[in-house]
């Protein structure tokens, strides 16, 4: 299985603040890697250092070969991410907006139009393609990050919470997305849906006050604890006074 | 150079999806307008020249200005917008350029709408065209410098109201520390080279010349290096602070 992103020793700290403390992974083409762990356990923070928006105070991601701290923008170019909250340019619309990323994505002429019409067929946005992304509901603007991360027909994806803010059917419809890309590829998912993790991950890794608490099958974080949401639970549970007893 | 090219369209088109780009160009021409007739007294000076005009786009720009590069970083910074645009494949410099060339191309557009009192002056008279194509170009330049001021400014906060504030009185300082007022105020006790360095720092100093057709190449290098400096300068602060 070919590595795709591997993090050695990532790190990152605000000030005082610990947000990612020694991260160590490795993510295969094939795996659907689902990202857990409290709010505020680091995940946003690890997402945004492997897309290469923020840089790591020590260690480093290594993206389909390329050093994100060496070379942050060949990292950009492997990769699809979705941020959290999904922003985008609220005065344009989706068809501006993925003109304008198929075109800094290196994309031209026919083949620019082939991979937006996929990307839109994909996430369902044909109604919407004229409308200001400002007059969209929640869960097209989430749609419009996700054709956004995926137009490249990227290798790796990064998806921060894509699911955040659907309805089910919604939700149904990314899950089956992410299911369909899964092949050949590596994608990093952070959600808080259990659910979700048991549906669309073939591993699962907890992580809380930036270090990796558990790493496995959705099925083998759950054998033991009776469900993943049990086991979720009793691996970050007393994370809060850990952490009070480190500083 | 094709991903600057790219983000300079992408800018300079979102100028022109709300209203706030024809407030702007509205604004800019009463009040140039107003200015040059009634403060500059254009008519009754009686003569065919374009120097009322210009000698107001200092203080015209301070107002205005700031406006337009307020939104330039503190914006992305505070919808995330920056987060979509930092992990494309883009450079910090890539991206700070094409903004920058967009607003710079924008206040193009709204000076060269000013076209109308060139005609009406040589409808009027014999002005030397030369005089005044300099005059246009000096005037562009230094609206640049402006907005490089404001990029890197705009880049340091989230909050456009803090980034146009700011602007408004970095602009205000380089304007006015070649004003009599200021200099006089040094001249009493600061050591001659330092009134030189303060009054060589100024807008109003360096366009003073070019303003009246005469091309000085210190004056050129003067906004050129302004550029430079602080477009060098919203590069690092972005990179700083994208983050935060």
């Amino acid at each position: 299985m070919p590595e795709m992103i591997v993090l050695q020793k990532l790190r990152k700290r605000f000030g005082p603040v610990v947000a990612v403390e020694g991260l160590d992974l490795r993510v295969g083409a094939g795996e659907v890697l689902g990202f857990l762990g409290p709010n505020g356990a680091g995940k946003s923070t690890a997402m945004k250092m492997i897309a290469g928006f923020l840089e790591p105070d020590s260690g480093t991601a290594v993206v389909c070969g390329h050093d994100v701290v060496a070379d942050p923008v060949a990292v950009k170019a492997a990769i699809g991410y979705l941020p959290e909250g999904a922003p985008a340019y609220g005065d344009m619309t989706p068809a501006g907006l993925l003109d304008f990323v198929a075109a800094v994505r290196g994309l031209d002429g026919a083949e620019r139009r082939r991979r937006i019409d996929a990307a839109v067929a994909h996430c369902a946005l044909a109604e919407v393609m004229r409308r200001p992304i400002l007059t969209l509901s929640k869960g097209f603007r989430r749609r419009v990050g996700l054709a956004q991360a995926v137009l490249h027909d990227p290798r790796v994806l990064i998806l921060d919470e894509p699911t955040d803010g659907l309805d089910p059917n919604q939700k149904h419809h990314v899950r089956d997305l992410i299911r369909a890309m899964a092949p050949g590829r590596a994608i990093v998912v952070s959600t808080h849906i259990l659910e979700e993790v048991t549906a669309v991950c073939t591993r699962a890794v907890i992580i809380g006050g930036g270090r990796l608490l558990a790493d496995g099958t959705p099925d083998g974080l759950a054998a033991g604890h009776g469900s993943l949401e049990t086991a979720f639970r009793v691996i970050t549970a007393g994370l809060g006074e850990r952490e009070a007893a480190r500083a | 150079m094709r991903n600057t090219g790219l983000i300079f369209k992408r800018e300079l088109r979102n100028y022109f999806a709300t209203p706030v780009a024809y407030v702007f160009i509205a604004v800019f021409l009463a009040l140039s307008g107003a200015l040059t007739f009634y403060a500059g007294d254009f008519l009754a000076r009686g003569r065919a020249d374009l120097q009322p005009f210009f000698a107001y786009h200092p203080w015209l720009y301070l107002l205005l200005i700031p406006a337009i590069s307020m939104r330039l970083w503190a914006e992305e910074r505070h919808s995330g917008t920056i987060e979509l645009l930092m992990t494309l494949p883009v450079s910090v410099a890539e991206a700070v350029i094409g903004k920058f060339l967009a607003a710079w191309a924008f206040v193009a557009l709204s000076v060269g709408l000013t076209f109308p009192i060139w005609i009406t002056v040589n409808l009027l008279g014999d002005p030397d065209n030369g005089a005044i194509v300099t005059g246009y170009l000096g005037s562009l330049i230094m609206a640049g410098a402006f907005l490089a001021i404001g990029a890197c400014l705009s880049a340091l906060t989230r909050s456009q109201v803090v980034a146009f504030l700011l602007t408004a009185v970095a602009c205000f300082l380089f304007t006015v520390s070649g004003t009599e007022i200021v200099l006089g105020l040094l001249r009493g006790w600061a050591p001659g080279p330092l009134v030189e360095a303060v009054a060589g720092l100024s807008f109003l100093v360096h366009f003073e010349a070019v303003r009246q057709g005469v091309i000085d190449l210190r004056d050129l290098v003067f906004h050129v290096s302004m550029i430079a400096f602080w477009l060098f300068a919203t590069v690092v602060a972005v990179d700083l602070r994208k983050a935060d």
